[in-house]
């Protein structure tokens, strides 16, 4: 595409350019404004945040009481409510997203099956959160309910398997999660499989391997950046995601090592308290909100980078 | 027993040992073919559970009344949710106005002016990096831009967040539609003396139309169907809209209120709420791969 903008520019010389290329202003308007968006966002967001962060500091961080009607606000339950969530959910969906995108890269079935499977992946992923939260409500909290009880009374010893056991709890909204995000790795995995050459995998039968031996021995290592972009990619989506957890999770400000337990996140904690809060408590809140930005911009950040890494590797290799 | 795989153990010498070995490594094989084949297939037990509960709770209901009625008080019945259906439609149509045109003219910069530019790096590592921010965050933003500022919630709040979140989808896939168009295509077009903007009026976006709508469409698929940007922005509201300075209802945010009711009806409300959307989005979404489909 470059060079034939480029080589346009030399052809086109004689006619038109009657006075400066509006349109092209128009254009690159649009450009900036885009990018400006991001800029936008961040400085609402930091300007509303502002009293927060003077007065509490970085105390905000570490501190693990919020109680909006006594003025304390600490965001640690909550910060730890996200990253165990989403530890949870890529835990749980990252074996069946990465066989999913095996099967789909391979041909143990024929194409229609293969469609099929596709087809239902996507569609799980364009399944409004709202909703999920809806049926989690009515399938997951029960079954996370009844089996955090069974688990409890046996293996309750164990802190993080501690009861009493609830059904809005970490488990729950981490169960949900792995499903919303399992079309992220499924999705971005498959490409980084299917982006492998094959001349590699000729290779290794050539050498006698069977299919499972060049998978796991050549496909997957030569694809691996690729699937820890697709990982590090859901992480990020699992700790922004809002609906569902807010709806399954218990919304609870108190620190606990039970998987059983309510517990809270970051976008939960935004999605319970903005519609009512006034005065300092907006400005915590917005800190928060500051705070899950820097997260998941960080997280996206590496990600894009490292899928950025694979490409110019892959061409490489072709 | 005459199969090549024994004959080449036999090469080897070891005929025992190595045969063991070879049924090891394709009874391997088939398990782990076995075990993928399944998780694959397990995909669809979640999503045949919410399709059923989705249609079993929400069919019930579902009748013309609903979408010319007004949500029932709490612990009342009857109704409807027609003005939540008016509302996500303004809402994502005022999203879709604001930020198709300039990520449209963002695509064009990016593809057609300057592809190697430092500019258009930028503008796809951000736009990369704006779909990645969680949509509630674009509910805070337009929170602070509009709703602290206006001193009220309302439709264009919503309409504000839901641009915010749709802006980058609708860039990146029309980047995609334009990388779409063969280089040929424009070559001809200047080869006939046509100018730049000829040759994007006139050849290239047409030739791109097709998937930009595509891109459009799934983006508004997914903005019809996201509750967090909306839900302290335009917030809910009883009523029929009557100007967009006003809180609003959307389907979205009814489902997530009524869910958590302690009353029969309004959870059974939400379900059908959530049949309503389901089918919204899969017929939009559906409908965009169907015309992105028969161009190429």
């Amino acid at each position: 595409m470059t060079t034939g903008a480029a080589s346009a520019d030399g052809i086109q010389g004689g006619r038109a350019h009657r006075g400066p290329d509006l349109f092209q202003w128009l254009c690159r308007a649009g450009a900036v404004a885009s990018v400006a968006v991001l800029g936008w966002i961040l400085w609402e967001v930091f300007q509303q945040a502002r009293p927060a962060l003077e007065e509490l500091g970085l105390g905000f961080l570490t501190g693990a009481n919020w109680q909006p009607n006594r003025d304390r606000y600490g965001v640690l339950p909550f910060l730890v409510g996200t990253t165990a969530t989403a530890l949870i959910a890529l835990l749980i969906a990252f074996p069946p997203g990465l066989a999913i995108a095996i099967f789909l890269s391979e041909d143990f079935l024929p194409r229609p099956a293969r469609q099929f499977v596709r087809f239902v992946v996507e569609l799980l992923a364009s399944i409004p959160s709202v909703i999920y939260g809806l049926w989690g409500i009515f399938v997951v909290i029960p079954l996370v309910q009844s089996l955090g009880t069974w688990v409890s009374e046996r293996f309750g010893h164990i802190p993080l398997l501690s009861g009493p056991a609830y059904g809005n709890s970490l488990l729950t909204a981490g169960l949900v999660l792995a499903l919303m995000v399992l079309p992220t790795i499924t999705a971005i995995s498959r490409s980084a499989l299917v982006a492998v050459p094959q001349t590699l995998r000729e290779g290794a039968y050539a050498l006698g391997a069977t299919r499972w031996e060049a998978i796991l021995g050549v496909i997957i290592p030569t694809a691996a950046p690729g699937i820890v972009a697709a990982t590090i990619l859901a992480l990020g989506r699992a700790m922004g995601e809002t609906m569902a957890v807010a709806m399954l999770i218990g919304n609870s400000s108190r620190l606990s090592w039970s998987l059983f337990a309510p517990s809270g996140t970051l976008a939960s904690l935004l999605a319970n308290q903005f519609g009512e809060a006034s005065g300092m408590q907006i400005a915590a809140l917005m800190y928060a909100a500051l705070v899950l930005v820097a997260l998941t911009l960080l997280v996206n950040f590496a990600g894009e980078a490292v899928l950025r890494y694979t490409e110019r590797r892959t061409a490489g290799i072709r | 027993m005459d199969n090549p795989v024994t004959h080449a153990s036999d090469f080897f010498g070891d005929h025992a040992v190595e045969s063991t070995k070879m049924l090891g490594r394709s009874l391997g094989n088939r398990v782990l073919t076995g075990l993928c084949i399944t998780l694959s297939f397990a995909a669809m037990i979640p999503l045949a559970s919410i399709l059923f509960l989705v249609f079993k709770n929400g069919l019930p209901l579902l009748g013309w009344d609903l979408f010319t009625q007004l949500p029932p008080a709490a612990g009342m019945t009857g109704g409807g949710f027609g003005n939540a259906v008016i509302g996500t439609l303004v809402m994502v149509g005022l999203g879709l106005g604001l930020s198709a045109p300039p990520a449209l003219l963002a695509a064009l910069y990016i593809c057609e002016y300057h592809p190697g530019g430092r500019l258009a790096g930028t503008v796809r590592f951000v736009a990369k990096l704006l779909t990645g921010i969680p949509s509630i965050i674009c509910g805070v933003f337009a929170f602070a831009a509009v709703v602290l500022v206006t001193g009220k919630f309302s439709a264009l709040a919503g309409g504000v967040a839901l641009a915010v979140l749709m802006l980058p989808t609708i860039l990146l896939t029309s980047e995609q539609a334009l990388l779409g168009v063969q280089r040929t295509y424009r070559e001809a077009s200047y080869g006939l003396g046509a100018t730049r903007f000829q040759t994007i009026f006139r050849v290239v976006l047409p030739e791109a139309m097709p998937a930009v709508m595509t891109g459009i469409m799934l983006a508004v698929a997914r903005a019809a169907g996201e509750t967090a940007p909306l839900i302290f922005t335009a917030l809910f509201s009883q009523f029929w809209m009557s100007s967009l300075m006003e809180p609003t209802a959307s389907l979205s945010v009814l489902i997530y209120n009524f869910s958590t009711m302690p009353f029969e009806y309004q959870v059974k409300m939400a379900w059908t709420a959530s049949l309503v959307l389901v089918l919204l989005v899969t017929a939009t979404n559906v409908t965009a791969q169907l015309v992105f489909g028969k161009k190429h």
